[in-house]
């Protein structure tokens, strides 16, 4: 069914009995031409792109548990294309395009909002920095506006303008970033790829990959051995865990963040705020909540919760910049398990395997890819040849010096 | 979570900077024939495993000390806790 302002009204009148389920839920097939590992995000955009784009059929995803209930359904929902290093923007620029697009494309409302994102700055050499950052943002036409502390006054009076060590300077606004609705953009992909054949089977775990002469073949599952062409890996935090399976080693750690939300209030803030100097990140949903976070808790876990010191931590960074937060009741923490790579970047290549794939690395930053990183790594199952704003993302990069350190952090996960 | 010191005794983590993999400990030859390759594996890949994980912990708010934590990656429950000099010692590392 079409979803449409009609389909709405015709629903109405006939006592909303007519909706039916959004997905089929089929039974495995004995083999396909293309498996995606993971329900999430990604690997529902890959399976769409696969058959929208590549006019491939035969395609299944395998989700262990329920779509939608990894990282895309855990995340802080902002999406943006404000990057500097050529690896990354213009992959990063066909994202927003990507999602400026999405709800038209797919006939699904992700709630998709731009916003604007405004990223503060604190000192001199920030804003040079911004700056730059600004300009590189223009060379992909992503849209950068600086601005100084009375631009930012105008938008945002309640910010904590004079803190002693970290007075807000100006600001680097991005005004075509913002935010769209997690569960949508799996529920909205998962739909639209069901409509195009993709068989979605839920509580399939993968645990073994079938390979032989350095070519897969399939894989096994909790729901038997289902044979494929072609396999791509789009598991998030679980990267680690199933490319190990395939006898990989990753250059990646698992590490959790943590996402906050307060009670429901009118609305207060309109776009999305980061304080970088104080780790810490907000916006208001469209249901009043104010959704927050900051770092992550920095070492090694497959726990999908974090700890409290981090909690302290953001919580004063929230204080730190917007003080009126302390006003607020907070409503519930949860903490996601996110791969996070040497350099802070992530990876959409083949493997020396042939026939399997892996896409991860995302680090606390893939929601915002999701349209990219789909469309990217179905052109490279499809064609075998990387798409051309995702050249970098190769896997080998650590060995050949082409490191994408986007954050200059260096080769400690832990610190992207 | 609560870091039992070998020397100081139970210790808040926060108190604690993370390193990664304790086999980190473990430094290649840089004058083998391989070392390049040997310091690309040792530098950047992982097994990051899900279940029983030994790691590098540093007491930075305390006597700054680095210790061998071994804890489960999935549970936080950690099982042991060593000197990191004592370990590498026992590779026979060290003096
Ligand atoms: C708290 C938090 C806040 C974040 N905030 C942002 C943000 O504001 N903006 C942004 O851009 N990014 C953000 N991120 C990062 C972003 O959410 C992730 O990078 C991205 O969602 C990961 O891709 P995914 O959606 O495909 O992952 P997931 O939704 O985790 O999908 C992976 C799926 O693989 C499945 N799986 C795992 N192992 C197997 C197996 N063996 N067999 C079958 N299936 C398996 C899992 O069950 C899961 O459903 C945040 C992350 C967290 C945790």
């Amino acid at each position: 069914m079409r979803y449409s302002a009609l389909a709405i009204l015709r629903q109405v009148l006939n006592g909303h009995r007519g909706w039916g389920p959004a997905w089929r839920d089929p039974e495995p097939q004995s083999d396909y031409d293309f498996i995606v590992i993971g329900g999430g995000g990604h690997g529902l955009a890959t399976a769409y792109y696969l058959a929208k784009e590549h006019g491939a059929a035969r395609i299944a995803v395998l989700e262990k548990g329920w779509i939608g209930g990894g990282n895309v359904g855990r995340n802080t929902t902002i999406i943006r294309a404000n990057y500097l290093l050529d690896g990354n923007q213009p992959f990063y620029e066909l994202s927003l395009k990507l999602w400026e697009n999405l709800e038209q494309d797919l006939n699904y409302n992700a709630m998709v909002s731009q916003r604007g994102i405004l990223n503060l700055c604190h000192t001199d050499s920030q804003r040079d920095a911004y700056r730059r950052r600004g300009n590189a943002m223009m060379f992909t036409d992503s849209g950068a506006e600086l601005l100084d502390a009375e631009g930012v006054r105008a938008m945002y009076p309640f910010l904590n303008f004079d803190n002693a060590r970290f007075p807000i300077l100006g600001g680097l606004l991005h005004r075509r970033g913002g935010t769209a609705r997690h569960d949508g953009v799996a529920w909205g992909y998962a739909r639209a790829a069901d409509q195009r054949g993709v068989d979605i089977i839920q509580n399939c775990e993968v645990t073994g990959f079938r390979i032989e002469n350095g070519k897969v073949l399939g894989v096994e599952t909790t729901r038997g051995y289902i044979g494929a062409k072609k396999v791509g890996v789009a598991v998030a935090g679980s990267s680690g865990r199933v490319m190990g399976q395939a006898g990989m080693r990753l250059p990646i750690e698992s590490h959790v963040l943590q996402a906050f939300v307060s009670e429901g209030l009118k609305p207060v803030l309109d776009g999305v705020i980061t304080y970088g100097a104080g780790h810490f990140y907000i916006s208001q949903s469209d249901k009043g909540g104010l959704v927050f976070g900051g770092d992550i808790d920095g070492y090694n876990t497959y726990a999908q919760r974090g700890n409290l010191p981090v909690v302290e931590d953001v919580v004063e960074g929230g204080m730190a910049v917007m003080p009126m937060i302390g006003r607020t009741r907070l409503l519930r923490m949860w903490g996601g398990v996110m791969d996070m790579s040497m350099d802070g970047s992530p990876f959409i290549d083949h493997t020396g395997i042939e026939g399997l794939y892996f896409n991860g690395g995302w680090c606390y930053g893939g929601f915002k890819a999701t349209p990219a990183s789909g469309f990217c790594f179905a052109h490279l199952m499809a064609t075998d040849r990387p798409h051309e704003v995702a050249t970098g993302y190769r896997l080998d990069r650590f060995k050949t010096g082409r490191m994408i350190d986007e954050r200059g952090a260096g080769a400690q996960p832990n610190l992207h | 979570m609560i870091i039992n010191h070998p020397l100081l005794g139970p210790r808040d983590a926060s108190e604690f900077t993370y390193l990664g993999d304790a086999s980190l400990i473990d430094r290649p030859d840089w004058q083998s024939e391989t070392a390049q390759d040997e310091f690309h594996d040792y530098v950047y890949l992982r097994d990051n495993p899900a279940g029983t994980h030994r790691e590098l912990w540093f007491h930075e708010q305390g006597d700054r000390s680095w210790l061998v934590v071994t804890r489960n990656t999935l549970t936080h429950e950690i099982l042991a806790t060593e000197l990191a000099r004592d370990v590498a010692r026992k590779m026979g590392r060290g003096k």
